[in-house]
């Protein structure tokens, strides 16, 4: 074992981890935090909690992720490259860790132009595959990225984002591997709905052998309404929702479209445990944190193992 | 070239409303070409500075004059027969040529142009950014496409995941620059490059040090 996070136990013991996030709010409401940790933290194995997620300012990843810690839970912090030079981003991460957070997700992060913030500057010193090479070296040789020793080096399992439908589709399984050669240890893929380029990215990757370098958590999202499902097909950036998906929603009347959702999430993790390389799910639901626990329990991935 | 565009008028005017003898200086290289603070657009700019006065009321002299090259000394030095007789100067040329005048004479200088990038020519009237001066060009990996200044977020490995239609996240009128680096790999028959790791950029010849200077011992 590389860390001590919960996570990488799972993945040892050979379990289906599950993983969701909390997205933290927009003020100090501490409350907030617990109560979507809360409606989750018998059902996952891990939990995001995001950072300044669409370039919006929030409570801090890393103030959430204690505030989750204090609750005897396993929090993943989110890092993004576009609010930390490599000096801040070291020192955040020593910082996380030293506060008992041993998980990690090392991301791009949404442009600012997106955001509330659209004057500010984006950082972008490192990219993120240049951030998962600095975390891992920070646990396995003990060192910074300007070369110096650490004194008790942060032990972080460290994961990544993986997009596998944005195009050139072609290259997403060469960018996977780019992040496994840097040192990543797990996958939490962007939601996905289109199930055969799933399919077909997960065959690419298992053909090269990255499943075994790289556990892969699929990320499921269940949709809310027809409405959402159109929105994220039109207006969220590299995102894939086929047709036959909005059909489906639009097939059921509004107030049943909800349920439908949660159903078609549930048949979408059955048919992904088939597919070989499929380590996990991550399940975001975006402010539906109190139907996560139904999706796993669905999908026959409850109780969780106790590691 | 480096490319500009005319500041808002009224800015414009708002600098000099204090002067009355105006010195416009122009600029025959990169502002020519982007005709942004050439000899043509000193000469617009001109009229139009003299058009506001006279609804104003007040007059106002503009001496107009277009130096070879603004941002050396050489030329620069041509502007003395003019310098007495003039309360400020407005000056058409990039920040580059804006400093050259201010660091020669004691005379109040205000730019009219705002300095946009190091860029070329798309097609007729349609510049793009193509250079970062990060100091260190990696073009010779990257198939010819700079990552560093075509990507929205400078990433060196590869396209984040954003990616729609091939388009940056920033909007579709900007092309994904690492969905044409790879584009361009595969033309090449070379994309098993893309997988060799770009290491975390040492941003000191891109300015990380303070600002940068070459000294050439052969020239100097």
């Amino acid at each position: 074992m590389k860390t001590e996070s919960r996570l990488e136990k799972v993945f040892a013991a050979g379990h289906i981890a599950v993983t969701s996030e909390v997205g933290p709010p927009r003020g100090c409401d501490v409350d907030i935090v617990e109560k979507k940790a809360n409606m989750i933290k018998d059902h996952v194995d891990g939990i995001n909690i995001t950072d300044n997620q669409t370039a919006m300012v929030r409570m801090s990843s890393i103030a959430g992720a204690v505030i989750v810690k204090n609750m005897g839970l396993d929090p993943i912090i989110q890092m993004v490259a576009r609010d930390r030079n490599r000096l801040a981003m070291q020192a955040d991460i020593i910082g996380a860790y030293s506060l008992g957070i041993n998980t990690m997700l090392c991301l791009s992060g949404d442009h600012p132009k997106f955001g509330d913030h659209p004057t500010a500057k984006a950082v972008y010193d490192v990219d993120s595959v240049n951030m998962i090479k600095m975390v891992t070296d920070m646990r396995d040789t003990g060192k910074f990225q300007g070369g110096a020793d650490i004194k008790m080096p942060p032990k972080m399992f460290v994961g990544a984002a993986a997009n596998p439908f944005a195009d050139p589709f072609e290259l997403r399984v060469a960018r996977l591997a780019k992040k496994a050669k840097a040192g990543v240890d797990f996958i939490q893929t962007q939601c996905i709905f289109n199930m055969d380029k799933f399919e077909t990215w997960m065959k690419g990757v298992c053909d090269r052998g990255l499943d075994k370098e790289v556990k892969i958590l699929a990320g499921i999202t269940p949709m809310k309404s027809v409405g959402m499902a159109r929105y994220m097909k039109n207006k969220v950036p590299g995102m894939d929702v086929p047709d036959e998906v909005i059909k489906r929603l639009e097939g059921v009347s509004k107030e049943q479209q909800p349920e439908e959702g949660i159903k078609m999430a549930i048949e979408q993790m059955e048919r992904m445990k088939e597919i070989p390389g499929v380590a996990g799910f991550h399940i975001m639901a975006i402010e539906w944190e109190e139907r996560v626990a139904e999706i796993v329990e669905g999908a026959g991935l409850y109780p969780r193992p106790q590691v | 070239m480096i490319t500009a565009e005319q500041k808002p008028i009224q800015e414009i005017i708002g600098y000099i409303a204090p002067y009355g003898k105006i010195l416009l200086v122009g600029c025959n290289e990169c502002v020519t070409v982007c005709a942004a603070g050439g000899r043509k657009e000193v000469g617009l700019l001109a009229s139009a500075l003299h058009l506001n006065s006279l609804k104003q009321g007040k007059t106002i002299d503009i001496k107009e004059i277009t130096l070879e090259r603004q941002c050396d000394p050489e030329y620069v030095e041509e502007l003395i027969s003019y310098i007495n007789d003039v309360d400020a100067v407005v000056s058409m040329a990039c920040g580059c040529g804006v400093q050259t005048i201010a660091g020669r004479y004691n005379t109040p200088v205000f730019p009219a142009v705002n300095t946009k990038f190091m860029g070329a020519s798309k097609s007729q009237g349609i510049w793009e950014e193509r250079c970062q001066g990060c100091g260190d060009c990696m073009l010779g990996i990257t198939g010819g496409i700079c990552p560093v200044a075509r990507c929205s977020k400078s990433l060196l490995n590869g396209p984040c995941g954003g990616t729609s239609a091939g388009q940056c996240e920033i909007g579709p009128d900007t092309d994904c620059a690492w969905r044409l680096i790879w584009e361009r790999l595969v033309e090449l028959g070379i994309q098993d490059r893309y997988e060799e790791l770009n290491e975390a950029k040492d941003w000191r010849p891109a300015g990380g040090a303070g600002p940068r200077r070459i000294i050439r011992e052969d020239l100097a």
